[in-house]
């Protein structure tokens, strides 16, 4: 005898899967700075295992993405936009995969960062990884966020933590300024094609902070359509 | 032609007893599903309580305020005044409804398809009565209130739902102290429950066990039970363990559990409302059927329902449970569903709300239909994750289709009947 429950008409929810999906996307982007330090100290067999680390992170991370999208079929009645659900989804994803290229790129050019702007380079990466880390932090305010049915104090609370992201990434866009500044400087005694590069790879930490602004972004838009 | 009546009286009034007895069995043992299962989803009570809660509540509910639409199915839907000639044709008509409706039932339930006892009982009168006997001998008007209720009250209970919400939202959820305000609040919650459960009860439902209260009365009544039942819902509260750690996370863990606390409460409402309702899906067919054989074939007397028909149906349900029940709880268990209590308290309370004022007033309403109602009602204030809209699409589609199949199996089963006896 089949059960004709009520319980069909709930499916499964999406907001655990996309928080699970942002910690692996900040384990994957966090193994960085032991993966520059390896670098740093001319450490290559160990910075290609952390690189292999990086590589398999971001691999979970897409598989959770493709099972998000997956459970999320059209047809479904929920408190915030599919489309913005996805949209925030992709933009996570994509934090993973710049970690990839970054470390990708370093290991293919066994390019190490100059020693002259080793110190403020480590100082940028990881203001970088702080805007991550806010914005994993706000993508796990989504349970409470629910709880609340998506409004009052818990929104305010989200809200703060989305103004204290664009802080951060203001922040770390003085740092790149300072940092290609100081390249600037020792940039005629290096290899001009290594220096190339580093611009590259200074760039793309920036888009780390970025990509997390707009995970930030696209969260404050979700609150924002009632 | 009365005569019939007369030589197969007893012989009909058991194949009718019968036949009321298993719809009731397999309303106990599939119906309930639905009644319950929001609490044993989310986890606010466990299999076990949920059977003891619904086999008591149930039993309470279908005795007790069960005959207000008892008697809508026994006499409302059919224009007697057709029957008058020929009351044989309405006991038989009646007891191929219960026949239809049960089969019908069976037969979705194997197919896996959520079908409405309501409906196919209502469908089954319908059909055998317009083709059977003649259109005129339906009450159309009143036919077509059962059904616009059919619409109505999914509506209602998902506005409540939506209502309660958001009031717990703006009491509870949005507020400095969440924990300290649900301790506070949720035991009026509760006692509102009680209070709408028994003001109904003694209101409409005493009378046909026997029972009369004034209004007065009636309110004194209700009020005192509601606030045994808040009191004691607060002493409840005060024993549970909290989780003491005080970051915002775990404080709204705390509050569900102190709304499930609630849910106990709800769960009992809602099993209440199921059996008022839905007993009668069972019995209506079978009072009517004996009616009209103890007087011999006179229609119409406004005599009440005989005072075994309420207690067969009240047990039929809680065997149906006692003996699957169980299975039918577990599977349902085995689900896991995004519900939390908060959530899933607004829905029971707003669908057993409507459903006991709908069994006050006599209409034959979907319990089922409107716990959906009172779901998406949630899911309008944004409390609830993902609702699966399909899934709702199909439970409408096999309600609408329950009607002319019930319809097209009765009139099929009274000519059948009607061959066999005349």
């Amino acid at each position: 005898m089949p059960v004709n429950s009520i319980l069909g008409v709930f499916a499964k929810s999406p907001i655990k899967p996309l928080q699970e999906h942002i910690d692996k996307v900040h384990q994957c982007a966090s193994i960085l700075i032991p993966f520059f330090d390896a670098t740093a100290a001319g450490n290559w067999d160990e910075a290609i295992v952390l690189r292999k680390q990086i590589s398999a992170t971001e691999r979970e991370a897409d598989s959770l993405k493709r099972e998000i999208r997956l459970t999320l079929p059209g047809g479904l009645f929920m408190p915030v936009e599919r489309t913005d659900l996805l949209e925030l989804l992709t933009q996570q994803d994509k934090i993973a995969n710049k970690a990839k290229d970054i470390s990708g790129r370093i290991i293919g050019r066994q390019l190490v960062i100059p020693q002259e702007i080793q110190v403020p380079f480590k100082a940028y990466l990881s203001r970088c990884l702080d805007a991550v880390i806010l914005a994993k932090q706000a993508i796990n305010e989504l349970d409470d966020l629910l709880e609340t049915g998506f409004r009052g104090r818990e929104v305010d609370l989200v809200a703060k933590m989305i103004a204290k992201l664009d802080k951060i990434e203001e922040d770390t866009d003085d740092l790149q300024i300072k940092i290609r500044r100081q390249l600037f400087a020792i940039e005629n005694d290096m290899n001009p094609i290594d220096v190339m590069f580093l611009y590259k790879i200074i760039e793309w930490v920036g888009d780390l902070a970025d990509l997390a602004e707009r995970v930030g972004s696209r969260l404050e838009l979700m609150l924002a359509r009632v | 032609m009365v005569d019939v009546l007369v030589t197969n009286g007893s012989l009909l009034i058991a194949i009718a007893a019968i036949f009321g007895f298993l719809m009731a069995w397999g309303i106990g043992a599939n119906d309930v599903a639905n009644a319950m299962g929001t609490s044993v989803g989310s986890n606010a009570i466990t299999i076990k309580q949920a059977i003891i809660i619904a086999m008591i509540f149930e039993f309470a509910g279908a005795y007790l305020a069960g005959g207000e639409v008892t008697s809508t199915i026994r006499k409302g839907i059919i224009d007697s005044a057709y029957f008058v000639d020929s009351p044989e044709l309405l006991v038989y008509g009646m007891i191929s409804a219960l026949l239809a409706a049960g089969i019908w039932l069976i037969a979705a339930s194997a197919l896996g398809w959520p079908v409405s006892t309501t409906h196919s009982i209502i469908g089954a009168i319908v059909g055998f009565a317009a083709v059977g006997v003649g259109t005129e001998a339906v009450e159309w008007l009143k036919v077509a209130a059962i059904v616009g209720s059919w619409v109505v009250t999914p509506a209602i209970s998902g506005f409540i739902a939506f209502m309660i919400f958001q009031s717990v939202q703006k009491l509870i959820f949005d507020t400095d102290n969440p924990l300290e305000n649900a301790k506070r609040y949720v035991p009026f919650y509760m006692a509102l429950a009680g209070f709408m459960m028994s003001l109904v009860t003694i209101q409409k439902g005493l009378k046909h066990i026997g029972l009369h209260f004034s209004t007065a009365e009636a309110y004194a009544l209700a009020l005192g039970i509601a606030v045994i039942v808040g009191v004691g819902g607060s002493l409840a509260i005060k024993r549970l363990k909290m989780d003491s750690q005080a970051d915002r996370q775990t404080q709204f863990g705390n509050v569900e559990k102190v709304f499930a606390v609630l849910m106990i409460v709800t769960a009992s409402c809602m099993a209440f409302a199921h059996g008022s309702n839905d007993v009668a899906n069972a019995i209506g067919p079978l009072a009517a059927v004996v009616s009209i054989v103890n007087s011999g074939g006179e229609i119409g007397s406004e005599a009440a329902i005989v005072w075994w028909i309420l207690p067969l149906g009240a047990i039929g349900i809680v065997l149906g449970l006692a003996f699957f029940g169980k299975r039918v709880m577990q599977t349902i268990g085995k689900n896991i569903t995004h519900l939390t209590p908060s959530r899933g308290f607004a829905a029971e309370l707003a669908a057993a709300s409507t459903v006991v004022i709908a069994s006050g007033t006599g209409l034959p309403i979907s319990t089922t239909q409107t716990l959906v109602g009172a779901v998406l009602g949630v899911g309008m204030a944004r409390g609830i994750a993902a609702i699966n809209m399909g899934v709702v699409r199909n439970i409408v589609i096999s309600w609408v289709i329950t009607l002319p199949a019930g319809a097209a199996l009765s009139i099929l089963f009274f000519f059948t009947i009607k061959g066999i006896f005349s």
